[in-house]
């Protein structure tokens, strides 16, 4: 069992199964960024719970953290290996003939990704630990006594470079997904009679989610 | 067809290696791919030149030994087939064609376009074989009552021919589609079971210390397998390993 990590099916098991801790986040990201559009106090009291429940704040997110960096880490380590084991390059290789752009670039999508939450952090996660863990502000109100999640969110979406950025954020999370939720399956062993819906299934979320947050960048921005 | 060929030619395993032009004239589409080969190498004997070393022994897509790397597809560009089943009816008059060895760390070059894959050996050596009774009470196989699924899918298995083609389609250098086939061909059948958690365990470890990449399913491999082999292999040695790894 020790060694088992230290091995390349292994290794895949854990970035499979971060992968999927990604993905059910992602889910669960969208689920409460969506009743933004529909609620503005629905998106506040969820958004309140979520940043002050200590369980979400001090055991949910500190995973969520290594999730991220131990995914991100592994992926560019995978990558390093797999290029030291080919020496040398073909001189003509036509791998569209057997693979799909998605899976061979999932590094590049990767590496976007990486740019596009560092920027993502710098726009709501470091603000908000500013204010609830350096500021001392837990109460989640404006001066006004209103909850300040909503009114942010809207004020982050008012420029159009930036509505432009998650737009291209979020097709690159697309063009991750739409390889790696599958691969995550193969990777822990699942691969079976279900694998053909699963696929199906697969294309709804990967192109689904990220367009939905599309949407919810894009509503922000021309609806205030 | 009138073809410019261009193929890697190293002299040994230490030379650096180079692509190397060749015009070949009168090239027929009824030919198979190695056999245009044969007919290059004649021109260059009566040239007084050095003749392209590559690998062949069947000619008929049983053996695994051609493999050579073809308009950057393993085998080729034709589906479910060796280089030596490959018909120069693929290509067209005027067509420049690359020719280049299987390229691996774990499968260096010997020369031009032969390398060693003795590491797929290694691998077997590891634990690809089962362990049989031969003290005069062996069972039968045929006795041992085996669901239909599981005897077709490990027959599938068993079809792998070990010719690397997965390794170098493969963008990560991964040799996990040929390890899933010979993992998977004893672990589906009652024969296979005694030795099934050393067996993959072995496997893989040797595998690794090959130094092939990560498999990260990009399918590639069993598109290029000249006998279809299915990724469901390469899942269910990734059960196997888990599992056995678990126990041990």
């Amino acid at each position: 069992m020790s060694g088992i990590f230290n091995s390349s099916i292994g290794r895949k098991f854990a970035m499979a199964l971060s992968a999927f801790f990604l993905m059910i986040f992602i889910l669960q990201h969208f689920a409460i960024n969506i009743l933004s559009v529909f609620s503005a106090d629905a998106f506040n009291e969820a958004s309140h719970f979520m940043g002050t429940f200590w369980a979400v704040q001090y055991l949910l997110q500190p995973v969520l953290i290594f999730g991220v960096i131990f995914h991100f880490v592994m992926g560019f380590i995978l990558e390093i290996q797999n290029n030291r084991a080919r020496a040398i390059s073909y001189a003509k290789n036509n791998g569209s003939a057997n693979s799909t752009w998605m899976s061979r670039n999932m590094i590049w999508s990767g590496g976007f990704i990486l740019v596009f939450l560092v920027i993502h952090f710098i726009d709501f996660w470091i603000p908000e630990i500013n204010t609830k863990y350096i500021v001392g502000d837990m109460s989640g109100t404006l001066p006004n006594g209103e909850f300040r999640y909503h009114e942010e969110l809207v004020h982050k979406f008012e420029p159009i470079w930036r509505v432009a950025l998650y737009c291209i954020g979020f097709v690159f999370l697309a063009l991750h997904l739409l390889h790696g939720f599958n691969s995550a399956f193969q990777s822990v062993g699942a691969n079976n009679k279900y694998t053909k819906g699963l696929k199906g299934f697969s294309k709804v979320y990967a192109i689904g989610i990220p367009l939905g947050f599309i949407f919810i960048a894009l509503f922000h921005h021309f609806n205030h | 067809m009138n073809l410019t060929l261009k193929i890697w030619r190293q002299k040994d395993a230490n030379d650096k290696g180079k692509m190397v032009d060749y015009k070949i004239n009168d090239v027929s589409p009824d030919m198979s791919f190695l056999e245009m080969l044969d007919v290059l190498n004649n021109e260059l004997i009566e040239k007084g030149e050095e003749p392209v070393a590559f690998d062949h022994d069947c000619r008929e897509g049983i053996c695994g030994s051609c493999s050579l790397y073809i308009n950057g597809e393993a085998h080729g560009p034709d589906r479910g087939v060796t280089t030596c089943q490959l018909h120069m009816r693929m290509f067209k008059d005027g067509d420049t064609i690359f020719i280049e060895p299987f390229r691996a760390k774990a499968f260096p070059v010997i020369k031009d376009l032969v390398v060693d894959r003795t590491a797929f050996d290694r691998i077997q050596h590891a634990g690809g074989f089962i362990s049989v009774n031969t003290s005069g009470n062996t069972i039968d196989a045929n006795a041992i009552p085996i669901n239909k699924e599981d005897a077709d899918d490990a027959f599938s298995a068993a079809t792998c021919i070990g010719c690397g083609a997965c390794v170098a389609t493969c963008k990560n250098s991964s040799a996990m589609l040929f390890v899933g086939a010979k993992v998977s061909q004893f672990a589906l059948l009652p024969q296979g079971q005694v030795e099934a958690t050393e067996r993959v365990l072995n496997m893989v470890n040797q595998m690794d210390a090959e130094g092939f990449g990560n498999c990260t399913n990009t399918g590639a491999c069993e598109v290029e397998c000249p006998k279809g082999i299915s990724l469901e292999n390469i899942a269910r040695m990734n059960r196997e390993y888990l599992a056995a790894s678990l126990k041990g």
